[in-house]
């Protein structure tokens, strides 16, 4: 095979792979959990089609309290998240605050679900810093309260803290956006016709906006509506949400309870669709409702109350953030800390010693892991783009959704389901199987965080280097690699990132045998040492911030003599 | 066997399951190179246990468990020439069901477990279901140190007659541990412990059943407070289950509403109880080892105050063991670990707080005054239990009522 046979060959295939990774977990994900779910398991004796799963679900006391919750937080924290940031970019879009803001948003994007969980439950609990803050001065306490909250009932601090994870999801995805709906020129008009910036921002580039946010936004909703780590942490436990159920039922040693647990997967997958159908029906009725205001011609709608408040909600939300990182890392250095003092004084390094050992496994399991999910997802990343590059036409629709697919079926469902064709194929499972389960989750965010860049490379570059008798290899190797590889190491690190964070797909596809700084975290995290808890937090943090250094500095010294291939800090 | 003993090392277990089974129908080919050991001459056992390998397993869910099994394997390779792997299971069942699968493919003696850590339940099962290789404990030449006559405890396993079919390991007691700041004097007994929740409400509370500890202080609160305690001695089906324990959801109810979070929210387990200690939401807990809030107190977990305390009539307490399968390929190795297991170094080793903080299960009586100083308590061990306290442990009932006292509770209490 020539050369550039073989380029055109790979560069050929990989797209397909990249779509297959995608979807083909999903879609037979989706079938194994149909199967079992109707009593159809040969491996555990179920040969014969059946509603008992379902009537045996039906039982379970309390479903439908886990079924609301899983809703209701799901909707609820979705709303709240983008309400913040609508108001927010209304607001702030055209002042120095927002570049300020952005600035922050990559890092505060790198912090695992779970770390966040951790440190917000730290902050918020009986014995939390916001309770030692407050004691004994001004509310009297001399030892804890009694309530419960995280995990009150109402799921109110399960609802917290995905609004401080959403909310930076949310701003980095509409940063692009704005960009694609020209956000900027909409706004000069409408500024021009005399409407205030909040309002030309809701009448005029709102609906440019929101058809770009969709997408991300239903990404969202299904990850609330079905989060598991984020559930057991701060959720409620009696009775949790219906996704953390599932779980537990998954995990039961009564092998009878597996076909319940699809049943429950199968459940979870309606809710979800339950939860998609209720915002769009909402999204209609806002539009229907807002028609008339749009065309009022009004220039203003309490610009100053509403921009105040988006200002002290974004506040809020990222000083939760930050105050919950600064609690976890005083936690991994206190000593015995008796309740009302507020800071554990004199700090020890006792705690990071101690558990020194424990965490050699974990974070050689969560390098070697997320290391290889990586670099699978950039190869197909690469080879899907450099397709669309030779090819000369952007994605289509279709390949656009087929990405969004593992954010959008929730993963407890599809997870599920390749775990009991795992189990009828006799494959076993390990760390092969939680790399490709890490993979489908990593490959969709290395894709969003590379296609921009990717496509906005100027292809005179490469007409160049073909002119002057380089190969298609060479040209992709030499001239296109090279010139991007500073968003190429972003998009790596981004991917990185996410892997370390992965819970549900390392457990599930690992079988608990493969234990990564997630994992520890998460299980500590449920009444174990506060120290060690928050020591796995911060490894589960430092991993992902280590790979954005990394991002960041290897182009710098690669480059230290080429400073224009350095990415402008614009 | 070299390949054999290679092959096993490897942790794909289920993946060599075919190898495996070639392996062996080659080895059946072979003169059985069993190792020829007479009990009754301890020198035979050791000689032949030499150069062996020896799959122990044991629960690995603690990092202080492990590193003392990592130091007893250290010790018996320098002493004995045994290679000691440490297959560290999450919950002993696994054990159990291995070798109940190797019985069942006819394995009968190349069984891959050659020493078991276990009580309760899992030894009830095995015995019932001639699992395991046997009588050998009392032959065991440091058995005599436990004081068998003076301890009965090490001869009975949950009220199920031991018979040499396992050798006492170590022994845990329910512990009731406070804050001696904020305490001065904790309720010692299960009565006194509802007046005092009356006075100081939302302080105390137990753990969900059917987490173990939990059901633990269910069966405590049943025997202070039943009019029937010898009922609980025998199988559940011969009494009257509703009488008998009466007065426990009687006693129950009138302490909910004092508990924390007034008794609708229970912590997960020993360790989130502990937790809510450290933070001050609780004044008073207990634990199953008695050696817990000493090595929590080192750890910052729980105040330097803390003090531990065991109820005026005793509190529930057992022994844990470890046995030998029927099947097990390495006998001599094994024994000669449970030998050295009860050695007075070794027990002493154990028993430091540093180490684990396990209770020795040997008699003090019985050693010399040297032996006896390893057991010394230091001065960090203030929240540790003083030992005499330990005798005064409470017998286990039967292990058939705590199924049907988990479910009682449920019914009453469970999730709404």
């Amino acid at each position: 095979m020539s050369r550039t046979a073989s380029y055109r060959f790979t560069i050929g295939v990989l797209p397909w792979l990249t779509i297959a990774l995608l979807s083909l977990p999903v879609a037979s994900g989706v079938l194994g959990a149909m199967a079992p779910a109707f009593g159809y398991l040969p491996v555990l004796g179920g040969d014969s089609l059946t509603l008992a799963p379902w009537r045996q679900l039906l039982e379970v006391p309390g479903l439908a309290d886990m079924v609301r919750l899983s809703v209701v937080t799901g909707l609820a924290s979705s709303a709240l998240s983008l309400g913040i940031v609508v108001l927010f970019l209304g607001s702030f879009l055209h002042t120095p605050l927002y570049r300020r803001v952005q600035r922050w948003l990559s890092p505060l994007l790198a912090v695992p679900h779970a770390a966040a969980a951790i440190g917000l439950a730290f902050l918020l609990a009986p014995s939390g810093w916001v309770a030692r803050g407050l004691s004994p001065w001004a509310s009297g306490w001399q030892y804890p309260p009694d309530f419960a909250f995280p995990g009150d009932a109402w799921g109110l601090s399960l609802i917290l803290g995905l609004v401080i994870k959403e909310v930076p999801f949310l701003l980095l995805m509409s940063l692009a956006a704005l960009v694609q709906c020209q956000a900027r020129e909409r706004l000069t008009v409408a500024r021009s016709l005399g409407y205030r910036p909040l309002t030309g921002f809701l009448k005029v580039v709102m609906p440019g906006l929101y058809p770009l946010l969709r997408l991300p936004l239903y990404a969202v909703i299904a990850f609330a509506s079905s989060t598991v780590d984020v559930a057991m942490i701060l959720g409620p436990s009696t009775p949790p949400t219906l996704a953390v159920s599932v779980v537990g039922w998954l995990n039961d040693p009564a092998l009878s309870m597996h076909f319940m647990a699809s049943a429950g997967a199968l459940l979870q997958m309606l809710l979800t669709l339950t939860a998609l159908g209720i915002w769009y029906a909402l999204e209609r009725l806002v539009v229907c409702l807002s028609r008339r205001w749009w065309w009022d011609g009004r220039r203003q709608c309490g610009e100053r109350w509403l921009g105040g408040m988006a200002l002290t909600t974004m506040r809020l939300v990222l000083g939760l953030m930050l105050a919950s990182l600064a609690g976890l890392m005083l936690w991994s250095v206190a000593a015995y800390w008796p309740f009302p003092r507020f800071l554990p004084w004199p700090p020890t390094l006792h705690n990071w010693q101690a558990a020194a050992d424990d965490l050699i496994v974990p974070v050689g399991q969560s390098l070697l892991v997320a290391t290889a999910a990586t670099l699978l997802s950039l190869v197909l990343v690469l080879g899907s783009l450099e397709a669309e590059t030779l090819r000369r036409r952007p994605m289509r629709r279709w390949a656009q959704v087929i990405l969004y697919l593992p954010l959008l079926v929730p993963s407890v469902a599809f997870l599920f389901g390749l775990v009991m064709m795992q189990a009828q194929a006799g494959i076993q499972p390990g760390l092969g199987a939680v790399i490709v389960g890490h993979a489908v989750f990593v490959l969709p965010y290395v894709f969003l965080s590379l296609a921009e860049s990717y496509r906005r490379l100027d292809p005179r570059w490469s007409q160049q280097a073909r002119s002057l008798g380089a190969g298609p290899w060479r040209v992709f190797l030499c001239v296109r690699l090279p010139l991007l590889l500073a968003p190429i190491l972003t998009a790596a690190a981004v991917g990185f990132a996410v892997s370390v964070g992965q819970y549900l797909p390392t457990v599930m596809m690992g079988a608990g045998r493969v234990v990564t700084v997630t994992t520890e975290a998460v299980s500590l995290a449920s009444g174990g040492d506060r120290r060690l808890t928050a020591i796995f937090a911060l490894a589960q943090l430092l991993l992902p911030a280590l790979g954005f250094l990394l991002a960041m500095l290897v182009p710098r010294y690669l480059f230290r003599r080429r400073q224009d291939l350095l990415p402008r800090a614009d | 066997m070299a390949t054999k003993a290679r092959e096993r090392k490897g942790k794909g277990v289920h993946r060599m399951r075919d190898i495996r089974r070639w392996l062996m129908a080659a080895l059946t080919l072979l003169p059985t190179l069993s190792h020829a050991y007479e009990l009754s001459d301890w020198e035979s056992v050791t000689e032949a246990a030499r150069g062996q390998t020896v799959y122990w397993n044991a629960w690995g869910g603690d990092p202080r468990t492990n590193a003392y099994i990592d130091w007893v394997a250290a010790q018996v390779k320098q002493r004995y020439d045994i290679d000691l792997e440490h297959v560290k299971v999450s919950d002993t069942a696994e054990a159990v069901t291995r070798v109940v699968a190797e019985k069942a493919a006819g394995n009968e003696d190349q069984g891959a477990v050659d020493l078991i850590w276990l009580n309760g339940e899992n030894f009830a099962a095995m015995k019932q279901n001639d699992l395991l290789y046997g009588p050998w404990a009392e032959q065991l030449p440091n058995f005599s140190l436990t004081a068998p006559a003076q301890h009965p405890e090490v001869r009975e396993d949950f009220t199920l007659p031991v018979e040499g079919y396992e050798s006492p390991w170590g022994r845990a007691q329910l512990t009731f541990y406070y804050d001696s700041a904020r305490l001065d004097e904790p309720p010692h007994s299960i009565a006194a412990l509802l007046e005092w929740a009356k006075a100081h409400p939302g302080r105390f509370t137990y753990p969900q059943p059917p987490a173990f500890l939990g059901t633990t202080f269910l069966k405590q609160a049943l025997l202070a407070l039943t009019a029937q305690p010898k009922a609980l001695y025998a199988p559940v089906d011969q009494a009257d289950f509703a009488a008998v324990t009466e007065p426990l959801w009687n006693y129950l109810d009138r302490l909910h509403p004092y508990l924390w979070r007034e008794g609708e929210n229970f912590p997960s387990g020993g360790p989130q109880m502990r937790q809510l200690m450290g933070d001050g939401a609780l004044s008073l807990a207990f634990t199953f080892t008695p050696s817990a809030p000493a090595a929590a107190v080192l750890d910052y977990q729980l105040p330097p105050t803390t003090r531990s305390y065991v109820l005026d009539n005793g509190t529930l307490g057992n022994v844990h063991f470890v046995a030998i399968p029927y099947n097990a390929q390495h006998k001599a190795g094994a024994l000669t670990i449970a030998n050295f297991l009860l050695s007075p170094e070794a027990q002493a080793r154990k028993q430091d707080l540093s180490m684990w903080g396990d209770t020795t299960v040997l008699n003090m009586s019985r050693l010399s005054l040297s032996q006896r100083k390893a057991f010394a308590t230091d001065g960090r061990a203030a929240a540790s239990l003083p030992p005499q306290s330990l005798g005064e442990t409470l017998r286990e009932p039967d292990p058939s009522w705590i199924e049907p006292l988990e479910q009682a509770w449920r019914q009453r209490y469970g999730a709404p």
